[in-house]
């Protein structure tokens, strides 16, 4: 028996020189990273403040991090797809072969869901929620810490697959048999299975914490109706991941049994039924597209209602779509395979039912238009975030009720037409959404703002590039173009290719704004510095805080009396004039330890997920028995809170009153 | 200069652009999908273009800069704009979803299309990678290349010998999943004669973009010429020869067999007899979409 498996020298593809580049840029980022930490001593302070921090806020903004750096790969991986497809024209094989095109588009997929959209998701609510909420922290903090470091280490094995062996080719929802032993005998697909079954361990996990949280850990006095909006979409969204990820998890240990073991869930030998990974895969599937556009919907609720200066229109019918779409989202998945032979009633039952779902989604947007209706609306970044959403949204929308007339699907399905859609809706929704989100919440993280001019270039560089990467697309589906082609022999396609391909290249100017927007205000976060607390005139607790929050949140538990409570209080205080709050006495606050349980579950998750996938057993072992080790040392632990006294948090009130005042 | 060019040839490709694709349709199948795809963008486009100029002129109109716009913080609730909100959807819903369900049923792949000539029945397997078509009542086969006489409906019926593929004729309308151990039912037809393109579009490996068809629509005369001529050339597909095609290959010229083993398509449909209840139960629907 091999003792590494079926690791060897050859897993290391040095004689592919884009593969081994790519390697080489992240080898060398991270080395400039670590090299960075070390020359300002800063690995103890990171190690305290922020691995084993068990803060919500903390650990949101590493989630967002995570996030944003996932979404620089994946988009490379877009990159080079879209310049593959504008050169492999007619006889052109381009530059990428097919099997290095075919793990381009499956990685793409899988980081940009996964890794990309569900961190951001997940990091803002880490961040907004318990402060909108106007608590300490989420219900239980430790496993917070846990749920992001399994993300992070699904993460870091789908890169690890990089430069170690290799990634998937069967596409990002791995439909069997093609990802069954049989078609694809390499380790990619173990990869795909891997990082996903750690990851979406880790998500579903930040699902149960963040229900637990809104339902029962919620501020005196903030009863259903009174909860902001964000919170609502994200009770939403922790519902549909409890009840959706556990579908994904079983479906892909099914494919990891077939794989491993022999069984036959979906082989085409045995009795396996690949029909049944189709279904089990979109039960999870349609339910995640709403895990990620609910909380954007939230933000854009939050973010349009703050800039209008007016309260959200039609409240309550927000919080009834936003519900209506929670539910109806578990009963449309079969639209995702309408062309798999299922009869006419099954087609139409799961068309209407898709079309339905665009009611309360409509519904939304109307009451979004109303909100700005006898506004004053600011046009700051993260509102024309919101306003290229509802544009871009409504377009999506419409294509995506087209393909839920099954007729039209015949003839659209696997097409680049559905491409278009998918990231009309993801990008122009999600996106655009994390974006706002970025932009709003980031003074509230930091304690300064976002440099607004770069912010501004980013945002249209980001919306014109979508237009022109993605209208094309729509076209060249109509023209019968399919999707995940490595080269095409159809030269009349080629010109509208060439332009998506333009488009992208907007999109990265788009990014790079981005970042240069981030570098430019940390250096110049003196002037954009924001004493108040409340730099957009907010409504929410989240902005009666300081920024950034100290670690106990609020010094005492806020007081809820009706929607808004920020709002409220402060015209409340206008109102009455009366400046001399009557003095209370500050008391201590019990605060959770720091833990390293957390990081330390996820290295042996890391070490498990990588023996499994190279069949190093007794590695696994070790990985196994260390994550349970880790486990039991948690739950043996004497002292799990912290006291931060009085007088410490009645200095830090006083330096923020002094600030607001100033 | 560069500029310019692209710009002609992306004017040149649109006005010449529906050449081929669905927008382009050559027979009743593609011909009614066509319809209900602009029936339903229609119907949307109608609530789809007003939004969107609402959302911009509200928004614009509210900015903060404009003294002139109204101030009304407390415009918060209206039970008949909420019901307006909320009915202009379910309309648009309403008339998208009787468009999508009588479509479904009209238009169900399994469907035979009416007509009074006696449908020609071909055969499709899916290998890696390329396509095989059968014609049982004429006892040859072709791979690559599918040859069908002209206003003459097509019944087909799909499986793959490996991975899934997803069979589609752009100009001739619906696709449908070609399924190991399953047999999945369509029906075609070409109303016009001419060679259009036919694809996968469903990824299946390496060989997927090479996944490439023609379908010639002949007149009779001719396609039963075709049939006659392929029945004197070419080797024949039996057991052992379907053994050999099976191999995965990457963009296979077209060619013909002439002569077929009765029954291959369905010992390809039931290699693995005995274990494919559920692939029966979808047989049956189909079949009885028929009935």
């Amino acid at each position: 028996m091999n003792f590494l498996g079926k690791l060897d020298w050859n897993a290391i593809p040095l004689d592919q020189p884009i593969v081994m580049g790519a390697t080489a840029l992240m080898v060398l980022i991270v080395l400039v990273v670590f090299g960075f930490i070390t020359a300002k001593g800063a690995w103890l302070y990171l190690w305290r403040e922020w691995i084993t921090s068990v803060d919500h806020k903390r650990i949101g903004v590493m989630y967002c991090i995570l996030a944003l750096v996932m979404l620089l790969r994946g988009f490379s991986d877009a990159i080079m797809m879209r310049a593959q497809q504008a050169v492999a024209a007619g006889g052109a094989q381009g530059y990428l072969p097919p099997e290095h095109f075919d793990q381009i588009f499956s990685a793409h997929g899988t980081i940009m869901i996964f890794f990309m959209a569900m961190p951001f998701v997940v990091g803002i609510m880490n961040f907004a929620v318990p402060l909108q909420l106007g608590i300490r922290d989420v219900a239980f903090p430790t496993l917070n810490s846990v749920s992001f470091w399994l993300t992070a280490s699904g993460a870091l094995l789908i890169n690890l697959s990089l430069a170690v062996g290799e990634f998937s080719k069967a596409g990002w929802w791995g439909y069997p048999p093609l990802s069954e032993l049989q078609y694809s005998p390499g380790v990619g697909v173990d990869y795909y299975l891997w990082s996903l079954q750690i990851s979406g361990l880790g998500t579903l996990l930040a699902g149960i914490n963040f229900v637990t949280t809104i339902l029962k850990l919620r501020a005196p006095g903030m009863s259903y109706m009174r909860m902001p909006v964000f919170c609502w979409t994200s009770l939403a969204t922790n519902l549909l991941i409890v009840a959706a990820f556990p579908v994904l998890t079983a479906v892909l240990a099914m494919l990891l049994l077939d794989r491993y073991l022999g069984f036959h869930f979906f082989t085409n030998d045995g009795g396996g039924n690949q029909m049944l990974y189709a279904n089990l895969f979109w039960v999870w599937g349609h339910p995640e597209v709403y895990i990620l556009v609910l909380p954007a919907f939230g933000i854009f609720s939050e973010v349009i209602a703050t800039f209008s200066g007016k309260p959200l229109f039609g409240y309550r019918s927000m919080v009834a779509a936003t519900m209506a779409i929670c539910v109806l989202s578990f009963l449309v998945w079969l639209h995702h395979f309408f062309t798999m032979g299922a009869s006419a009633n099954v087609n139409g039952f799961f068309g209407v039912m898709s079309m339905i779902i665009a009611l309360p989604t409509g519904a939304k947007i109307f009451n979004w238009l109303f909100t700005m209706y006898g506004g004053r609306v600011r046009f700051e970044v993260p509102v024309l975030w919101s306003i290229g959403f509802m544009v871009t949204f409504v377009i999506g929308g419409m294509t995506g009720v087209l393909h839920a007339v099954p007729p039209a699907d015949f003839q659209l399905h696997n097409s680049v037409f559905l491409i278009a859609h998918f990231h009309n809706v993801i990008i122009g929704g999600v996106v655009f959404g994390l974006m706002a989100g970025y932009n709003y919440w980031f003074p509230k993280a930091f304690g300064f703002k976002l440099d607004e001019r770069w912010g501004r270039a980013s945002f249209w560089c980001w919306l014109v590039g979508f237009y022109i990467a993605f209208m094309p697309l729509y076209w060249l589906g109509l023209m019968g173009m399919t999707r995940r082609m490595q080269h095409y022999d159809n030269l009349s396609w080629q010109p509208w290719l060439i332009v998506a391909a333009i488009g992208t290249a907007i999109i990265l100017v788009g990014i790079v704004c981005q970042v240069v927007q981030l570098v430019v205000s940390i250096r110049s976060r003196e002037k954009l510095r924001d004493v108040t607390g409340d730099p957009w005139d907010g409504r929410t607790l989240e902005w009666a805080t300081a920024s950034p929050p100290p670690a106990w949140n609020f010094a005492f538990q806020p007081k809820v009396a009706g929607l808004d409570a920020f709002w409220n209080v402060k015209h409340r205080a206008q109102a009455t004039k009366d400046e001399s709050t009557p003095a209370r006495k500050y008391e201590p606050v019990e605060m959770p330890k720091n833990s390293a349980t957390g990081f330390v579950t996820a290295f042996f998750a890391v070490v498990i997920g990588f023996a499994l996938i190279w069949h190093i057993w007794w590695l696994a072992s070790v990985g196994v028995f260390g994550a349970f080790a880790t486990f039991l040392a948690f739950s043996f632990r004497r002292h799990s809170e912290f006291e931060v006294p009085a007088e410490q948090i009645a200095r830090f009130e006083r330096a923020h009153q002094a600030g607001v005042a100033a | 200069m560069r500029y310019t060019a692209l710009a002609l040839g992306l004017i040149g490709v649109t006005l010449g652009g529906c050449s081929e694709g669905v927008l382009d349709p050559k027979g009743p199948i593609a011909a009614a999908e066509r319809l209900i795809l602009f029936n339903a963008l229609g119907i949307m486009l109608a609530i789809v273009i007003p939004t969107i100029v609402a959302i911009l002129v509200v928004a614009f109109w509210f900015r903060a800069s404009n003294w002139r716009a109204s101030y009304q913080p407390n415009f918060t609730y209206s039970g008949r704009l909420e019901l307006l909100v909320w009915s202009i959807p379910a309309m648009t819903v309403l008339l998208v979803g009787g468009v999508a369900w009588v479509g479904a049923h009209d238009l169900d792949p399994g469907k035979p299309i009416n007509s009074t000539v006696k449908p020609v029945k071909v055969q499709v397997v899916s290998l890696d990678w390329k396509w095989l078509f059968i014609y049982p009542d004429q006892g040859i086969a072709s791979v690559n290349k599918l040859v069908v006489p002209v206003g003459t409906p097509i019944s087909f019926q799909l499986t793959s010998s490996s991975v899934m593929n997803s069979f589609f004729v752009p100009q001739l309308g619906s696709q449908i999943y070609a399924m190991s151990g399953m047999a999945t039912r369509l029906h075609l037809q070409a109303d016009h004669l001419g060679s259009y393109r036919g694809l996968s579009t469903m990824f299946s490996g390496d060989g997927f973009p090479d996944m490439r068809f023609t379908v010639d629509a002949v007149t009779d005369d001719s396609f039963a010429q075709w049939v006659r001529k392929t029945s004197e050339t070419g080797s024949v597909l039996d057991k052992q020869s379907y053994a050999e095609l099976v191999k995965p290959s990457k963009a296979v010229a077209p060619f013909t067999y002439r002569a077929v083993t009765p029954d291959l398509f369905s010992s390809i449909v039931n290699a693995d007899m005995g274990t494919q209840e559920s692939s029966l139960s979808i047989c049956s629907t189909s079949q009885r979409a028929e009935r």
